[in-house]
C-alpha cells in the first residue's frame, strides 16, 4: 500500500469532484508542474486508489424520479443459489448497484425507476422473479450526500 | 425544466455512460457525427444540467479502509429536529462518505469506513453512538460489490 502525502490527497479530492481537469490545469492550482502532477496521478491510478471515473448525470432531468433500495434476504442458501441469484440481479438494467452484505439481509440493492409505478413494474416481474428471493424490504431514496471521507 | 432528449443525445450519453474517459473523435465515429456537432450536443446536455460532469471513483480500500459499514439509524421523531440534528453532526465524522435520507422502515443509513474492526469499533463507540436522536441501529456489514456502476437504463 502506498502512503499519500497532503498533494496526493488534494489531487485526489479534486479529481473526485472534476475528472476532466488534465494535469496542467491540477498542477496550476497547487503549484506543481505539468509532468510532476500527471505522474502523481499515474501513481494514484497505478496503486488502484482511483478506481475509474463516472459520469455525473441528473437522473431526475432523465426522468429517473425514484430511486429504492431493497434489502433481500434469500429463502434458500448455497453456493449455487448465490451464484444464480447474483448473475440474474446484475443483469437488471434498473438495479444500479449489488452489494453482498452480513446481517439482517444477504443483499442490498440500489433500483432506479421513473415513478412509483414504474418501481412497482421492476419490483414484480423482475426482483420478486429472481431465484432463491426470500423477504424484500424497500425504502424510499429521499436525499443522499457523498462526503469527501478520510483524506 | 421539461425537455426532450431524442435518441442521438441518450445514444451519446449511453456511450459517455459506458467509458467517462472516450474521447471526442471516437465518440464521433460511435455516433456518426461531426466534431463540431458532436461537441455542441455535449454542450447542450451541460447547458441543460443533464451531464454534470466526471468524478474520479476513489476505492478506500486501496487507501487500507478494509471494513465498509451500513448503518441504518432509525431516530426519534418526538424531536422535531432530530434529522438536522443528526445529519449536521454525521458529518463532522470524517469516517462517514455517504448519507442517505430515506421514506421506509430506515430514517437514514450512513456508509462508514475503517481501516479493520477495532478502529471500526472506535468510531462506533466515540463518534457513532454520539450523535443525537438515535432510536435504533442496525449494521449490515458490507461482504463484496457484485454491481457497482450505478449507470442509468437510458
Amino acid at each position: 500500500m502506498i502512503t499519500l502525502d497532503d498533494i496526493d490527497r488534494k489531487i485526489l479530492l479534486a479529481l473526485a469532484q472534476d475528472a476532466t481537469q488534465n494535469a496542467g490545469a491540477l498542477g496550476r492550482k497547487f503549484d506543481l508542474s505539468q509532468p510532476a502532477t500527471w505522474r502523481r496521478i499515474k501513481r494514484l491510478q497505478e496503486a488502484g486508489i482511483i478506481a475509474g471515473r463516472k459520469l455525473d448525470l441528473d437522473k431526475e432531468k432523465l426522468g429517473f424520479g425514484v430511486t429504492v433500495f431493497l434489502g433481500i434476504k434469500l429463502a434458500t442458501k448455497g453456493r449455487v443459489s448465490l451464484d444464480d441469484f447474483e448473475r440474474a440481479v446484475a443483469a437488471i438494467p434498473e438495479v444500479q448497484t449489488v452489494e453482498h452484505v452480513l446481517g439482517m439481509y444477504d443483499y442490498r440493492l440500489r433500483v432506479t425507476a421513473r415513478d412509483i409505478s414504474d418501481f412497482e413494474r421492476v419490483l414484480r416481474r423482475r426482483v420478486m422473479t429472481l431465484p432463491g428471493v426470500g423477504d424484500v424490504e424497500a425504502n424510499v431514496l429521499l436525499s443522499e450526500e457523498s462526503r469527501p471521507g478520510p483524506l | 425544466m421539461k425537455f426532450m432528449l431524442d435518441d442521438l443525445d441518450r445514444r451519446i450519453l449511453r456511450l459517455m455512460q459506458s467509458d467517462p474517459m472516450r474521447s471526442i473523435p471516437d465518440l464521433a465515429e460511435q455516433t456518426g457525427l461531426s466534431g463540431t456537432r458532436l461537441s455542441r450536443r455535449i454542450e447542450k446536455l451541460r447547458e441543460l444540467g443533464v451531464l454534470r460532469g466526471v468524478r474520479a471513483i476513489i476505492d478506500w480500500r486501496a487507501l487500507g479502509y478494509e471494513v465498509e459499514v451500513s448503518l441504518r439509524v432509525t431516530l426519534d421523531k418526538t424531536q422535531t429536529r432530530a434529522f438536522d440534528d443528526f445529519i449536521a453532526a454525521a458529518r463532522d465524522i470524517a469516517e462517514v462518505i455517504e448519507i442517505q435520507t430515506f421514506l421506509g422502515r430506515v430514517d437514514v443509513r450512513l456508509s462508514v469506513i475503517a481501516r479493520d474492526m477495532v478502529h471500526y469499533q472506535q468510531i462506533y463507540r466515540a463518534q457513532i453512538l454520539a450523535l443525537p436522536h438515535i432510536a435504533d441501529i442496525e449494521a449490515l456489514m458490507h461482504v463484496a460489490r457484485i454491481k457497482a456502476d450505478e449507470s442509468l437504463p437510458l
